[in-house]
């Protein structure tokens, strides 16, 4: 029999709707594969195999009868960021110690509702804060891609490093991940995948641990561009219990993967050129290009002029909402406590000295400075000021072309330790990410060819608010362009 | 704008955060840092341009004023660190 782990999503349900194989054989070859690999990748931080195999079960009884919803049967991985009820949920911070939610996130429901089987939570950075998974409380999971005559362990990227790694290693169809700053596209990137963020407001934030409220959004890494589609089609949703929820039909955006894009105008936007940019990136962006001509869609030179300030005003608006949203943590509620001298004070401030990691605290520090009495209109009001001229910005591009082809992320996977202890240097993996956040727009990230070591590169497409379809359709071009077959070598 | 020691220890301690003395110069350090390259942003013009809210034009939804969800109490208090018949047990803050 073929190695069902190696299928991609839309082919894993439709080989379960046709009973080729059943969801118990399948969720049973992941759970086999998992416990081979997980000890060296460390994707995955709670297995939840018992449940994995009774959520199988029930899905092979509705698909014996016909029955059964668009992800019936298809085992996926959750980060940990999204809330599972009885299933122990703690963003990767020991803060949240073994915290078990009494509910279930708006996202996760929905995957539920459709018959997927739930394989386990995710390994990522510590309240998805960071851009190579090192500040989980678990470890890093490890990039299942090496270089060439090289057994350097390499980042598969943050915050959705553990998504990432299981997708990219055949440990789940699909996982769902979530990006502030370019959490789901970079990891896509570092490990040949891809990986979507909505229009902010497509997915209910509702049971997904907050980090920036303004700038979160759930979406999901996957094998291919239709997988992807499938994916996001039924992670999203209009949800009253998020009040920043977008209540708008979901369209089929399966429908337009494959969709021509003769006569789509593609804007590059100039300003993404950025300094020191490797030749390999830039190499890869023009090759994006040249096949997007050859597919028939017009190249237009845009501009983006305010791109530079993107990554400061986010190191302003996240961490500043980051220190409001994790106030929460407070050691009285749920979660780990720390007693200190016995006071509520200290109880408070030696539950979040350990319960933090240093990453964490140092945004913490950051955002209470900006927002501190005498200081909110000089940072935090004027950071939200510069993401309106972003937004112009893209507004104003977006007159004159559908949608924009940028490099993902300015370079390949790098090693842990490799980019120093400077935290503006990590920062600037997302320059080319972020501006997306800020903006509240979609973006997608896909694989587009290997760098000189063998290491996978990624494009990035950004489209109109609410036109995830031609992020889809030109995502979709370059893929079948590139035809990105590369995978792996297994070494684990 | 730069910090200092001092400023490092009144922002953690609004952050509820406990920073033993030895690292707060090393903090002041990489705040300065980040903050240094934060000032960037004073170069951008904002005169007359409104904070962003979002992307999609909406108004907040409203809803009926009625309870919805409530009676849970158990599954309130089955993460706390320490409760005792029905309530979270915190520090003693009276005196």
């Amino acid at each position: 029999m073929t190695d069902l782990t190696r299928l991609t999503l839309s082919d894993a349900v439709d080989g379960l709707k046709a009973k080729t194989f059943s969801s118990q054989e399948i969720t049973q070859a992941f759970l086999t594969q998992i416990d081979t690999s997980n000890e060296t990748l460390n994707a995955y931080v709670v297995v939840t195999a018992d449940k994995a195999m009774k959520m199988a079960k029930a899905s092979d009884a509705k698909l014996a009868k016909g029955q059964g919803g668009k992800l019936e049967g298809a085992p996926l991985g959750i980060k940990d960021l999204f809330c599972t009820k009885g299933v122990r949920t703690t963003a990767c911070s020991n803060i949240l110690g073994e915290f078990t939610p009494t509910y279930e996130s708006t996202v996760t429901q929905n995957l539920w509702d459709q018959g997927s089987v739930m394989l386990g939570k995710l390994n990522m950075d510590e309240f998805a804060m960071g851009s190579d998974n090192g500040t989980s409380r678990f470890g890093p999971p490890t990039n299942p891609w090496r270089r060439k005559n090289s057994n350097v362990k390499l980042t598969s990227g943050g915050s959705s490093g553990g998504s990432a790694t299981a997708v990219a290693a055949d440990l789940c169809l699909a996982a769902t991940a979530s990006d502030t700053g370019g959490s789901i596209r970079q990891p896509a990137a570092f490990t040949g995948i891809v990986g979507i963020k909505p229009t902010y407001g497509r997915a209910s934030r509702y049971g997904m641990v907050a980090f920036a409220s303004s700038l979160d959004q759930a979406g999901p890494l996957a094998k291919t561009v239709k997988d992807a589609a499938l994916m996001l089609e039924v992670m999203c949703s209009g949800d009253k219990r998020d009040s920043t929820s977008l209540h708008l039909p979901v369209p089929e955006w399966t429908k337009s993967v494959g969709k021509s894009i003769k006569g789509m105008k593609i804007g590059v936007p100039k300003e993404y050129r950025a300094d020191g940019m490797p030749e390999e990136i830039e190499k890869l962006w023009q090759q994006g290009i040249a096949w997007l001509k050859a597919a028939g869609a017009e190249i237009i030179d845009v501009s983006l002029p305010h791109t530079r300030y993107a990554l400061p005003a986010y190191y302003i608006v996240a961490p500043a909402e980051a220190s409001s949203n994790l106030a929460r943590y407070d050691g009285i509620r749920y979660g780990a406590r720390q007693n200190g001298d016995g006071s509520l004070t200290s109880t408070y401030e030696t539950t979040r000295a350990k319960g933090f990691g240093a990453e964490v605290q140092r945004r913490l520090l950051i955002g209470t400075y900006v927002l501190s009495a005498g200081y909110y209109d000089a940072y935090y009001l004027r950071a939200q000021k510069v993401r309106t001229r972003i937004l112009q910005d893209f507004e104003e591009a977006f007159k004159q072309c559908d949608a924009l082809l940028t490099p993902a992320t300015p370079s390949a996977a790098f090693g842990y330790g490799e980019k120093g202890d400077d935290p503006v240097a990590m920062y600037l993996n997302d320059i080319f990410t972020v501006t997306a956040n800020l903006a509240g727009l979609p973006a997608i990230a896909m694989p587009a060819g290997l760098d000189a070591q063998g290491l996978p590169l990624g494009l990035q497409v950004i489209g109109k608010a609410l036109d995830e379809e031609s992020c889809f359709r030109v995502a979709a071009a370059i893929e079948d362009a590139a035809s990105f077959k590369a995978r792996p070598e297994k070494w684990w | 704008m730069s910090v200092d020691k001092n400023t490092v220890r009144k922002v953690a301690r609004l952050a509820r955060i406990a920073v033993p003395e030895e690292r707060l110069e090393p903090l002041a350090g990489e705040l300065n840092g980040i903050l240094a390259w934060i000032e960037q942003l004073n170069e951008v013009n904002v005169d007359g341009v409104e904070p962003m809210t979002t992307p999609v034009a909406m108004t907040l939804p409203m809803r009926e004023d009625v309870i919805s969800d409530g009676n849970i109490r158990d599954q309130v208090l089955a993460n706390a660190p320490k409760s005792e018949d029905g309530f979270f047990v915190v520090p003693k803050v009276v005196e």
